[in-house]
């Protein structure tokens, strides 16, 4: 045995020092969103803010599951906001379902005989699919009265839907850009089919009035904000220690080879499908979780969110922050999603031309994609880069030459040395 | 000593060539053998088949005590079951370390779930640092991949594939871009390995070759030309003319 120094098992805090900055940030940000808001604090920070920063954070957790299936994987999935949107439906129809049988318990109280299930069941149903012109349940509200069955959903759903499709598309071999446009298709698919009337999700109306919570009705909106922020900013401390823990091991080391170089990890005697069916079904049900959050706290989700479009940003704010470590996928998916808010919310000053105003209500979407195509030419660490910069590390020399021949390869500017 | 693997009766052509012409191959346990042929004569193809990467047209190719039929199994599991492939260009994980690649090599269970809950064993560190003696790598441990030396790289390959603890090991050109003392070194390194298990080597040069000493197979135009030792397979009128004839 030579004198060679292997890497000592250290606790998991001291060989990943970025997760115990990102755990502890969160934490004060948490605690000082809590101080500031409406609900237990001192009013500086609005409701609506809070309800803003809230759904941010669960941004922030779809970005991660992004980043584990793009950037240590390889798989540029455009089918993650889906899996978001499916979490939030399942979510979305226990409390439209709940809600309302409360008003129509209420409104059937007055009634000189007590209502039958049957009477109570049909009430519910002409309040929900008045819209859509029915008023019977369609089989797939089946489990929508029961809160742990529809919690169950929020995982099972896009899960199940993740290991069917991934272990078809997988298994014949797809990868790369064919992929990518597969995943696409699943989620116009899944889209277009959400918009018609009779797919049971009241079509185009999608579900609304979701930010009231059943049974709460007398808590204002200043403390279930803030309820759900929490729940929101431990999910995402939760979700980075998974993240992390899965990336950090053999694992990690296994995945990150595939995305570079997945035939010689098949010679390895690696299954690399299933290694890519595992991790692609584990990010959509971390992007259920996330979607099961984000939903209340907007209020109502409509089929147009489960849309390619919002699949495509999820890739961009990844790609702004920076593939390939978690920090950046949540720095990205914040940064972004809140000065889109900014610019859209109409606050942003307009830039008068003389002979033309710049409104960047319009303009934010040019503005977006100009940086995302800067963002991929001429800095593509992204924003996660600063902390090379911060820290002194340097990246490989290697002549323009990528880490592996695959499509998803790190490229030479995206790795350290 | 019984066989290890059996190739027979084995075509494959692309668009209509035949890269593979009616080939038939046999290696036994712990036999060294060295592949010969001039460009095209389907050296690589023949480590594809075997390999599991090329599907033959027609012909059997059986492993093993029981006589599996590789033909049917997936890549990973031909690798699982023993069957380690050096590439002609160094193939490394390059963004990862030496200890990385190694250790992700070394045999172990294969499934996801076993990887994920992995933790290596002393047992398991140990392992590494010796095979990071043997191809001379202990100091590059923690280094890159990327960083590598083209020899090094090479080398690091090597020791990827006796992590693997393969019972039949083909390599592709193994001596391309390396000094001659690494060459050497090389010679030696498969040599030892061949005293465990079967070893296939592809190669051009024939001084290599020669340092080799074993017994010789010349390809030409996907079939086995000739077999035997090399100074008999050099004196072969046929393979004369294949070799210096054009």
């Amino acid at each position: 045995m030579t004198d060679v120094s292997l890497p000592r098992r250290e606790p998991f805090a001291l060989r990943f020092p970025s997760v115990m900055v990102f755990v502890a940030i969160l934490a004060l940000f948490t605690v000082g969103v809590t101080i500031l808001s409406e609900g237990f604090g001192i009013g500086v920070i609005s409701t609506s803010f809070v309800k803003t920063l809230g759904k941010t954070l669960c941004l922030c957790l779809v970005a991660l599951a992004m980043d584990l299936v793009w950037g240590y994987c390889g798989i540029l999935s455009l089918g993650h906001m889906a899996f978001f949107g499916l979490g939030g439906y399942a979510i979305g129809m226990w409390l439209m379902y709940a809600r309302t049988e409360i008003i129509v318990l209420e409104s059937l109280a007055a009634a000189p005989l007590p209502p039958t299930p049957q009477e109570v069941s049909d009430g519910i149903a002409s309040q929900i699919f008045g819209v859509v012109g029915a008023s019977e349940f369609p089989p797939i509200w089946a489990f929508a009265h029961s809160l742990p069955l529809q919690l169950l959903a929020v995982v099972l759903v896009p899960g199940l839907l993740a290991l069917v499709f991934g272990w078809l598309a997988f298994r014949s071999r797809v990868t790369g850009v064919y992929l990518s446009i597969l995943t696409q298709a699943m989620t116009l698919a899944l889209s277009l089919h959400l918009f018609q009337n009779d797919s049971g999700l009241r079509g185009n109306n999608g579900l609304s009035g979701l930010q009231n919570l059943p049974g709460q009705s007398d808590v204002s909106q200043d403390i279930v904000s803030l309820w759900f922020f929490w729940g929101s900013a431990l999910a995402l401390g939760l979700g980075y220690l998974l993240c992390a823990w899965i990336v950090s091991g053999k694992f990690g080391s296994v995945i990150r080879a595939i995305r570079d170089d997945e035939a010689r990890v098949r010679f390895l005697g690696y299954p690399v499908e299933a290694f890519k069916l595992a991790i692609f079904t584990v990010t959509a049900v971390i992007a259920g979780i996330a979607g099961a959050l984000y939903y209340p706290q907007a209020g109502i989700i409509n089929p147009a969110e489960l849309a390619p479009i919002a699949s495509i940003y999820l890739a961009v704010w990844v790609a702004i922050g920076g593939r390939g470590r978690l920090y950046g996928a949540v720095i990205g998916a914040a940064f972004v999603s809140l000065v889109s808010t900014w610019f859209t919310g109409g606050q942003a000053p307009d830039i008068n031309l003389g002979f033309y105003t710049i409104s960047w209500v319009d303009w934010w979407t040019v503005l977006l994609g100009l940086s995302f195509v800067c963002v991929t030419l001429y800095a593509p660490k992204g924003i996660g880069g600063l902390v090379d910069i911060l820290i002194d590390r340097k990246g490989p020399n290697r002549h323009g030459a990528d880490l592996g021949p695959d499509q998803g390869a790190l490229r030479e500017q995206e790795a350290d040395k | 000593m019984s066989t290890l693997l059996e190739v027979s009766g084995v075509s494959v052509s692309f668009d209509g060539f035949k890269a593979i012409n009616n080939l038939s191959f046999q290696i036994a346990d712990a036999e060294l053998r060295a592949v010969i042929g001039p460009n095209g004569a389907g050296k690589t193809t023949f480590m594809d088949i075997i390999t599991g990467k090329t599907r033959p047209d027609e012909g059997r190719v059986v492993y093993g005590d029981r006589g599996d039929s590789l033909l049917k199994m997936s890549e990973s599991k031909i690798a699982q079951a023993g069957i380690g492939r050096k590439f002609q260009r160094p193939t490394v994980f390059e963004d990862q370390s030496v200890f990385d690649n190694l250790m992700m090599a070394l045999k172990k269970t294969r499934g996801p779930l076993a990887v994920l809950f992995f933790k290596p064993t002393k047992d398991d560190n140990d392992k590494v640092a010796d095979l990071a003696e043997q191809i001379g790598l202990s100091g590059a441990l923690h280094r890159k991949s990327g960083e590598l030396s083209h020899g090094q790289k090479q080398w690091l390959e090597i020791g990827m594939l006796l992590a693997q603890d393969p019972r039949l090991l083909l390599v592709d050109e193994p001596a391309a871009g390396m000094t001659p003392a690494e060459r050497e070194h090389t010679t030696d390194i498969l040599r030892e390995a061949a005293k465990t298990r079967a070893v296939v080597v592809v190669e051009h040069d024939m001084e290599f070759v020669r340092r080799l000493n074993c017994k010789v197979t010349v390809l030409h135009e996907g079939s086995v030309l000739a077999e035997g030792s090399l100074d008999h397979v050099t004196k072969n009128q046929q393979v004369i003319e294949v070799y210096l004839g054009r």
